[in-house]
């Protein structure tokens, strides 16, 4: 009993992560159409802004949900201001010239920081203990963490005002920009909130996984195919994307170790895009947020 | 446009070729050879995504994954069959054939060009944490160790038939260089096709093209995989060039490095590609000889720069430069409304070789 | 009547979501048969031509050519069966050239000798023999229609399928068209799409008017002119 407690614990932790790594992505996304490259690299910065700061002195718990995404939220605000901005309307460049800010962001912390770190920080929370099996006390608050930003991202989406538009352009982009809704500020605001998610989720990770200017690289497969998978539509997409993909990299990852874990993964996902090529979203759930 | 200015350009690209074929191993030292080979690896990688981004308008940001699995089948291959003749054939068939499976779920699932390219970075990413993770000694094909985050040791190429002559980096030089211009000549033939000018048409517009009875999906799919099995002979030549391959071969820096070489180069080239790859290759090394300059950083401002101000690239902006210079006012005009009228879409429309 | 039936919709439907396009639409084409199909904005012919041409999978019915069922055939497949398409906007290949556009169809079906030969023949058809290596996105709009019909005819279609082949024409290059079209039906079916009623009196011969997703009337142009429902469909609702 206890086992399948900590296993259904895994795959919920599973599924949680990688909820946690896309939804930064699957805002600017859902909202934008703009596929993010640099999305790694927002994690990345997110997590250097929790480990400098608390080795600096300052609350751990304050570092990463307070400041971590205020950080990465301020960068991104900034960098839609100087370039994305400039090319709405064409994906393509929009998608190389974040990649462009990807290679700039790992250059310039390597150049700052150094390519490894020397100083890592510890989870703020220990082990617990389940009958005979222990678990990680602070994967079931990342699990927590990952419920509580969801509802937050439904009450946004359902009761705000730039929910509102979101739910418009997710419905269909020509639509609401032919409404005068799509207004620079609310691109600013969206690659914003966007950004200081995935500064929240990086932040959050750092104590488990460690920082390194290069860590963004292991994030991005993952958000990428979570976020393709789901489609649009910005919560019901990753949720639906994470739990089919997470569920099988987990159960998977279980019986056979990590690697079979990540090639089933892959393969899900490739199956699912040719059954599905707009994502799980354009089929199923197609009214959902 | 002008076939007989394009094809003098060509004489001259072949003469420019074959005299660096010749006489680099005379004048350049042992090591800069071996350099060499591994920098016309890049070319010829450039190369294959030139052909397929440039030409058939396929947005891969992933061909990385094709030249990293020639570069394993390849050693693989060797190593298992103790000579290199047919491990070459196995290496290019390899990954012409992976990018035909991986097109087809793409191109039947008819996914669109943003997700094509985002969807191909991926399947190299995870190419590469799976590569690292083949440490153990149970990861092994036939005799051949994978060997994780190591990687492998590259047999080194011997003389087709004859397993245990072997041949020397000065020879391997030559074979690359011959592979990149047969590569390259290949590539003008074939666009020059009647397969070629369709996958340009299909560039231009896809619903036209089916309107007049082309199969999209499937000519995409058959450009892919011979680009697939371009970028599966370059890593065969990279895997010679470094003597090892291992898991950064699927990673994000090189796929990047692969994308800027044709964005730099130009799309709507073939030599554009060519000439970013050695140029940068170049501009690597040299900052290679200091610590200061992050590569990444360099890189990605270079790319930055190149999206935002030079979007068709060098050598195409060189070509309008020199018309309007020449006075081709209409030729110029030609190329600004083309510009203005396709917006993001900034594929390049003529085939200069 | 002409010859045989050469296409055929049966209870032909389009759904999409909650809206019905195309509601049971039974229609036939014989051989050599010039046929328009008219209606107001919305009457669900475009969508109906979209059916026929492969661009959209019907919810029910069927669509036969030559006896060959293609409700699920890819566009590529139908233009394979001989059929010539142009679509409403003008879809040719922007950054190519004239020549290259309509070697580019002629050669599909054809070796390259003859597709060759069919280059000058069509260029000379559609009267753009002068300005053949321009790049078309500098032509005019008329000309870049043009140059759409030169694809569709160069590959010798025996069933010519046109959605608004004279949309934005000025009024000679309307009547260009029209001379070209009669030309067109002298070797193949033809099914036009159009809402300009000038231009339908210039080549109709049998009309068929759609409304609200249905066959109105099918009769010749003078017939239909005269039915009252027609005139309060849409020949009423365009004098207003």
């Amino acid at each position: 009993m206890d086992l399948y407690i900590a296993l259904a614990l895994q795959i919920v932790y599973g599924i949680a992560n990688l909820v946690l790594i896309s939804l930064g992505l699957a805002i600017i996304f859902g909202m934008m159409r703009v596929i993010n490259l640099a999305h790694g690299e927002f994690l990345m910065l997110g997590g250097y802004t929790v480990v400098i700061s608390t080795n600096a002195g300052l609350n751990i718990w304050l570092a990463m949900l307070i400041l971590a995404p205020l950080v990465v939220g301020i960068i991104g605000v900034i960098v839609e201001r100087v370039m994305i901005r400039f090319l709405y309307g064409r994906m393509v460049d929009t998608l190389l010239a974040t990649w462009g800010l990807s290679l700039v962001l790992i250059g310039l912390v390597t150049t700052i920081f150094g390519a490894q770190t020397a100083t890592t920080i510890s989870p703020p929370i220990g082990a617990i203990q389940i009958g005979d099996f222990t678990s990680s006390g602070y994967e079931l608050f990342l699990i927590g963490v990952t419920i509580i930003l969801s509802i937050l991202a439904y009450c946004a989406l359902k009761y705000t005002r730039i929910g509102l538009i979101a739910r418009g352009t997710m419905q269909g982009a020509e639509i609401a920009s032919a409404l005068g809704v799509s207004t620079s500020r609310t691109y600013a605001i969206t690659f914003g909130v966007g950004a200081a998610v995935s500064g929240l989720a990086g932040g959050l990770l750092a104590p488990i996984t460690g920082v390194l200017p290069s860590i963004g690289a292991t994030y991005i497969a993952k958000a990428f195919i979570t976020v393709i998978s789901g489609g649009t539509a910005i919560l019901a997409g990753t949720l639906s994307a994470s739990t089919l993909l997470g569920g099988v990299n987990s159960v998977l990852s279980y019986l056979t170790g990590p690697t079979i874990g990540e090639v089933g993964l892959l393969v899900v996902a490739i199956v699912l895009l040719r059954l599905m090529p707009q994502g799980i979203t354009a089929r199923l759930f197609r009214r959902s947020l | 446009m002008n076939r007989a200015r394009e094809n003098s350009w060509l004489i001259l690209i072949g003469i420019v070729g074959a005299i660096f074929l010749i006489g680099a191993p005379q004048v350049l030292e042992l090591f800069t050879i071996i350099n060499l080979t591994t920098a016309i690896a890049m070319a010829l990688l450039a190369l294959s995504l030139g052909l397929v981004w440039g030409f058939g308008g396929i947005l891969c940001f992933g061909q990385s994954t094709f030249f990293g699995i020639g570069a394993y089948a390849y050693v693989v291959a060797a190593i298992n069959f103790g000579g290199t003749s047919w491990a070459v054939v196995v290496a290019i068939l390899v990954a012409a054939a992976f990018a035909a499976v991986l097109g087809y779920f793409m191109f039947y699932g008819r996914v669109s060009d943003v997700y094509l390219g985002v969807i191909t970075l991926t399947v190299s990413l995870i190419f590469y944490n799976l590569m690292r993770r083949t440490s153990g000694p149970e990861y092994k094909i036939g005799d051949a160790l994978l060997g994780g985050f190591n990687g492998i040791n590259a047999p080194p190429l011997n003389v087709p038939g004859n397993a245990s002559w072997i041949l020397f980096p000065e020879d391997v030089f030559y074979v690359a260089m011959a592979a990149l211009i047969i590569g390259y000549f290949g590539c003008v033939w074939l666009v020059r096709s009647h397969f070629g000018r369709v996958a340009v048409a299909i560039r231009e517009n896809e619903l036209r093209a089916e309107l007049v009875g082309y199969d999209v999906r499937l000519q995409k799919l058959l450009l892919f995989a011979v680009g697939g099995g371009i970028a599966g002979t370059a890593g065969v030549l990279f895997a010679n060039g470094v003597g090892r391959v291992t898991p950064d071969v699927f990673n994000l820096y090189n796929a990047a490095l692969i994308i800027i070489w044709v964005i730099v180069g130009g799309r709507g080239t073939l030599i554009g590609p060519v000439l970013g790859a050695f140029g940068l290759f170049y501009l690597i090394s040299s900052l290679g000889q200091q610590t200061s300059i992050n590569n990444n950083l360099v890189l990605g401002v270079i790319l930055v720069v190149f999206v935002l101000l030079v979007p068709k690239g060098i050598v195409p902006t060189v070509i309008d430069l020199w018309d309007r210079k020449r006075g081709r006012r209409g030729q110029f005009r030609r190329h600004g409304r083309r510009q203005r009228r396709r917006g993001s879409r900034t594929a390049e429309t003529r085939h200069e070789g | 009547m002409k010859g045989e039936i050469v296409v055929e919709t049966r209870g032909l439907s389009m759904h999409f979501g909650g809206v019905v396009a195309v509601d049971q639409v039974d229609f036939n084409l014989r051989e050599n048969e010039l046929r328009c199909l008219i209606g107001p904005n919305g009457a669900g012919k475009s969508t109906f031509f979209k059916c026929l041409t492969g661009q959209l999978k019907p919810t029910f019915g069927d669509v036969v050519i030559r006896d060959l069922n293609v409700n699920r055939a890819h566009s590529h497949e139908i233009a394979g069966l001989g059929v010539g398409i142009k679509t409403q906007v003008p879809n040719v290949f922007e950054g190519l050239s004239v020549q290259e556009n309509i070697w580019l169809a002629a050669r599909r079906f054809h070796p390259a000798a003859r597709a060759r030969s069919l280059v000058e023949e069509t260029l000379d058809r559609v009267r753009l023999t002068d300005i053949r290596r321009e790049v078309v996105n500098e032509l005019s709009h008329g000309q870049r229609q043009w140059v759409e019909l030169g694809m569709v005819i160069s590959a010798e279609p025996w069933l010519v399928l046109l959605d608004e082949p004279a949309a934005g024409m000025t009024h000679d290059e309307v009547l260009l068209t029209a001379e070209l079209i009669r030309e067109i039906n002298k070797t193949a079916s033809l099914i036009v799409v159009e809402h300009d009623m000038q231009f339908i009196r210039m080549i109709a011969d049998k009309v068929t008017v759609f409304h609200r997703g249905a066959i109105l009337i099918e009769d010749t142009m003078d017939v239909v002119a005269a039915d009252p429902t027609v005139r309060e469909v849409y020949l009423g609702h365009r004098k207003k």
